[in-house]
């Protein structure tokens, strides 16, 4: 279906003001005439009925169903979107939202209670949206229903006094009437109008035309449409997973759940379906700007992978890209983010070797001064622990104490302080790899008592006070983000907001008009009356009506003669 | 020419215009101040139908040749339309020189692209959005008595793009390097013209019905350029077109071209993000203002006043999301990084 109906579009034609048909009276037109009128909603009736139930579930029925239900349906559904922007969303960054809980403990109950940590799956948020759902099925239904009796149905007769349409014409033909009645039906045919010539009065008669009927369906097509992408959101939510994990450039990644860092799967997904898909990050490239203005903005990265789609699949390359994610078979890989992972290596006050590997480090700001812990448990007399800041660009000054003054590792340092004691990983509970549990941890002291900081560049070693045993850094790696998702039915979605998109310009465009011509006899000459009734606000009636009493022989109006609806 | 002589013109035709706005709006209340007198049964014909008044003037020495028996509201008219015509005149100057800031603006980053890829490069288009719509529709629809908003709005947003979002010209963060930033930004920038014309004329058509009302009323007698505004009737038609012409260009930014973009950098075609929400509200909002219109008792001044809070909400996504959620949206044009730093990467808990 497209709405290529020659009617123009809304900005396609010119109109004087003060000539569309005034709304009000388009409005009684339009219910005053038989079978007019799918664009009429029902009225709820005033008041509800007596308390039989079978006419209180119709009347609540209709309330529902009313335009001005779905009206203030879509205010709440406006409305009820806010809280989600505001506060933060579960789904979209847990880590706020317990920051947010740790500042309001108060308020943290009550929004819990509320839903308020994920709007968009709560009660209230899925009743607003499931009640418009059902409104617009009982809206739909009705209108398919008046459709498509109109649709079948003839243009109705033209009404008795055709000058007292918004928009009319009379003028005198030559030739007899039978020719300007055969003439009448081939202009409106022309002009695409469905014709009806059904009264013969004597030598004249009417001949009714009616047209744009497609905007009553493009506006049902809309309406069913959203149904279609509500149906391809509902089960991309369900069946769908979205996961993240940062690998390490030079390592590798295999789609299984205890690989992940988060994994958040819909309520349906089943953890077996996962694509057995691996991948490796040969190598990780990222540009920044130099110089100018905007130095330190990033222009470019990329991850060079080399992947199987299963097991023993061929293996093949990607050039993994911000916009430039791969695509698999049940899963998408998508670049979300990089960092560094400097290589540290440990040893324990025994001399020996306690910790040796890349450590990731998250970035705090552009400048990519990053944060990070390292835990050596394996320490001997006593474990270790270093929690402190990785500058890829080293900068000091007094006031801000170490920065990075660029985000490329230009000057790379680490910036630590050390710990000793109980790393907290015994008790059984979960503890994050970005975060040191200081709790029965002891900092080490400088000669002065002050803090001992480990700031150390590439391929230096620091020794620890105390014989406690050194760190090296030995070099840097860069990591990478990736977040693996799966959205089932995206394209029923898609193909939903598409077809949305098609029934409302068909609806918001094309203009439904009727347009009737008399042709009479009087005193020997051929009198022709041409009216037109737009069915929609703001048409170019005026000029249409012109344009058929000009091919029927009328001479074109000066623009003061035409008939004005202010 | 280099890229930084590029961006420089790009910095002065911005002034120019700026300048050439302020003259035009202006000229425009000049305009205003020659139309300010009760305007009579006989003369209101004389500008509504304006049709009237520009047949004069475009006669050759009109001024010159008036009968003797021009009455002052005639006087007034040609001179009100002298006025309006160079007001309108300077605007067309002043979009040229806007279309070339936004053209240098492109060609002044290194490597060129398009000239949106913060919020001072998307006020400037959007502004151009707003004026060109404006200029385009401008005999066709006869809007010329939303010169003086138009312009004046350009001159206020014109110069709080220019003291308070000025950046300099740069290339595109990686997460906007992408072909869809072009569709889905024009189809957002144009949407967003066509939004703010019709929220204008729905702002002129509450205060015309106000002003109208009153007269009706006996108590005020409408002066200046409330008074001389079209009928409601009139503004409320442009008004509706505007959103109409609006609604589906905003559904394909919004709902389609968005969500195809977010799909191929984030992996996700709608994931609830600040900035997402807002569109949404804005668009849910219009679907309201466009139900409006069909139920009874809801047209005119409040589906009115619904297109306005549906402009405040466009509104409050361009600005407010970026500043007050700056760091949670992805989509914020005001922090430094987009993808770089994406919330989720401070959100490693657990199984690590
Ligand atoms: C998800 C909720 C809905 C959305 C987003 C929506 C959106 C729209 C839009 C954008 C239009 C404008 C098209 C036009 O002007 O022709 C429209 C028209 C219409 N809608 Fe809805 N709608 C929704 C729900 C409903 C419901 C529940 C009903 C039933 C009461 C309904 C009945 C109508 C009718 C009768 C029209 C035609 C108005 C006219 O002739 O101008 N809609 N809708």
């Amino acid at each position: 279906m497209t709405p290529t109906t020659n009617t123009g579009t809304e900005t396609g034609s010119a109109k004087p003001p003060g000539t569309g048909a005034g709304e009000g009276r388009d409005e009684v037109v339009l219910d005053s005439t038989p079978g007019a009128s799918a664009t009429t909603p029902p009225t709820p009736p005033a008041a509800p009925p007596g308390l039989r139930p079978v006419e209180l579930s119709r009347w609540a029925w209709r309330q529902l169903t009313s335009m001005r239900t779905a009206l203030v349906l879509l205010f709440l559904l406006a409305l009820a979107a806010v809280p989600g922007s505001v506060v933060p969303q579960r789904d979209v960054d847990a880590l706020a939202v317990g920051q947010w809980q740790d500042r309001h403990p108060a308020l943290t109950p009550l929004y819990e209670a509320l839903g308020l940590f994920s709007v968009y799956e709560s009660v209230w948020f899925s009743a607003i949206y499931l009640l418009l759902m059902v409104s617009v099925v009982g809206c739909f239904v009705p209108r398919l229903r008046i459709y498509w009796r109109g649709m079948r149905a003839r243009p109705p007769r033209a009404p008795r006094n055709l000058s007292r349409l918004p928009h009319s014409r009379s003028f005198e033909v030559d030739g007899p009437a039978p020719e300007a009645l055969e003439r009448s039906v081939q202009v409106l045919r022309s002009k695409r109008y469905r014709v009806d010539s059904a009264d013969r009065l004597g030598d004249g008669g009417d001949v009714a035309g009616e047209r744009g009927y497609l905007r009553e369906a493009g506006n049902l097509l809309f309406h069913a449409a959203l149904l279609l992408v509500l149906a391809g959101f509902a089960v991309g939510n369900l069946y769908g997973y979205k996961g993240g994990v940062i690998v390490v450039s030079g390592q590798g990644f295999s789609n299984s759940l205890s690989q992940y860092d988060d994994f958040a799967p819909g309520s349906m997904f089943d953890v077996e379906d996962l694509a057995p898909f691996n991948l490796d990050i040969d190598d990780f490239d990222v540009q920044f700007l130099r110089e100018g203005p905007q130095a330190g903005m990033p222009v470019d990265f990329s991850a060079d992978v080399r992947y199987r789609e299963r097991p023993g699949a061929p293996e093949r390359r990607h050039d993994l890209a911000v916009n430039h994610p791969l695509s698999l078979d049940g899963g998408n890989v998508f670049l979300v983010g990089h960092g560094y992972a400097p290589r540290v290596t440990v040893r324990d006050g025994e001399g020996h070797l306690a910790y040796r590997g890349p450590v990731i480090f998250l970035p705090q700001d552009s400048t990519f001064a990053s944060f990070g812990v390292i835990k050596v448990p394996d320490a001997m007399p006593e474990p270790l622990g270093f929690e402190g800041l990785f500058l890829p660009t080293y900068g000091f000054s007094m006031e801000t104490g170490p920065v990075s003054r660029f985000p490329d590792a230009l000057d790379p340092v680490l910036s630590m302080l050390a710990y000793r004691g109980d790393l907290g990983l015994d008790t059984g509970a979960a503890q994050s790899v970005y975060e040191l549990d200081k709790a029965k941890m002891e900092k080490f002291r400088a000669g002065d008592g002050g803090d001992f900081r480990v700031d150390i560049a590439l391929g230096q070693t620091k020794q620890l006070p105390d014989g406690a045993g050194s760190i090296t850094f030995d070099g840097l790696d860069r990591w990478v983000k990736l977040q693996v998702s799966d959205t089932p039915a995206k394209w029923l979605a898609l193909g939903g907001v598409v077809l949305a998109l098609v029934g409302l310009l068909g609806s918001l465009f094309i203009r439904p008009r009727r347009a009737w011509v008399r042709v009479t006899r009087r005193d020997g000459r051929t009198l022709v009356e041409v009216a037109g009734l737009d069915r929609t606000p703001g048409g170019d009636l005026a000029e249409e009506v012109d344009d058929i009493a000009g091919e029927l022989g009328a001479r074109r109006p000066e623009a003061d003669e035409r008939k004005m609806h202010p | 020419m280099t890229a930084q002589d590029f961006a420089a013109l790009s910095n002065t035709a911005i002034a120019f215009a700026g300048v050439v706005y302020v003259l035009a709006f202006l000229s425009h209340l000049v305009e205003m101040t020659f139309g300010r007198r009760v305007p009579t049964a006989a003369d209101r014909r004389v500008h509504a139908g304006e049709g009237t008044a520009h047949e004069q003037s475009e006669r050759p020495g009109s001024v010159a040749t008036l009968p003797p028996t021009t009455t002052g509201a005639e006087v007034a008219a040609v001179r009100t339309e002298t006025f309006a015509r160079i007001g309108v005149a300077l605007t067309v100057v002043a979009a040229l020189l806007h279309a070339l800031a936004l053209v240098t603006r492109g060609l002044g980053a290194e490597p060129a692209r398009v000239p949106w890829g913060n919020m001072y490069e998307f006020s400037v288009a959007g502004t151009f959005g707003v004026t060109a719509l404006y200029l385009l529709l401008l005999r066709r629809y006869r809007l010329r008595w939303l010169g003086p908003v138009v312009t004046g709005f350009d001159v206020v947003v014109l110069m709080l793009a220019v003291l308070l979002l000025y950046e300099d010209a740069g290339p595109l963060v990686p997460a906007l390097n992408s072909y869809w930033l072009v569709i889905h930004v024009v189809a957002a920038i144009i949407a967003t013209g066509a939004f703010t014309v019709g929220g204008m004329a729905s702002l002129l058509f509450l205060l015309k019905q106000r002003a109208v009302a009153r007269e009706q009323q006996g108590r005020v007698r409408g002066t200046g350029y409330v008074a001389r505004l079209p009928e409601p009737a009139v503004l409320d038609r442009v008004a509706y077109r505007m959103h109409a012409f609006g609604f589906p260009i905003w559904t394909f930014a919004a709902l389609i071209a968005g969500p195809i973009w977010a799909e191929y950098a984030w992996g996700r075609y709608w994931g609830w993000d600040p900035k997402e929400v807002w569109a949404f509200i804005t668009w849910v909002a219009y679907a309201a203002y466009l139900h409006a219109r069909a139920t009874a008792g809801w047209r005119g001044r409040s589906a009115a006043i619904i297109a306005l809070v549906a402009l405040a909400t466009l509104l409050f996504n361009f600005i407010g999301i970026n500043f007050f959620f700056g760091d949670s949206s992805q989509h914020s044009y005001a922090a430094e990084l987009i993808v770089e730093h994406p919330p989720e990467d401070r959100a490693y808990s657990g199984f690590g």
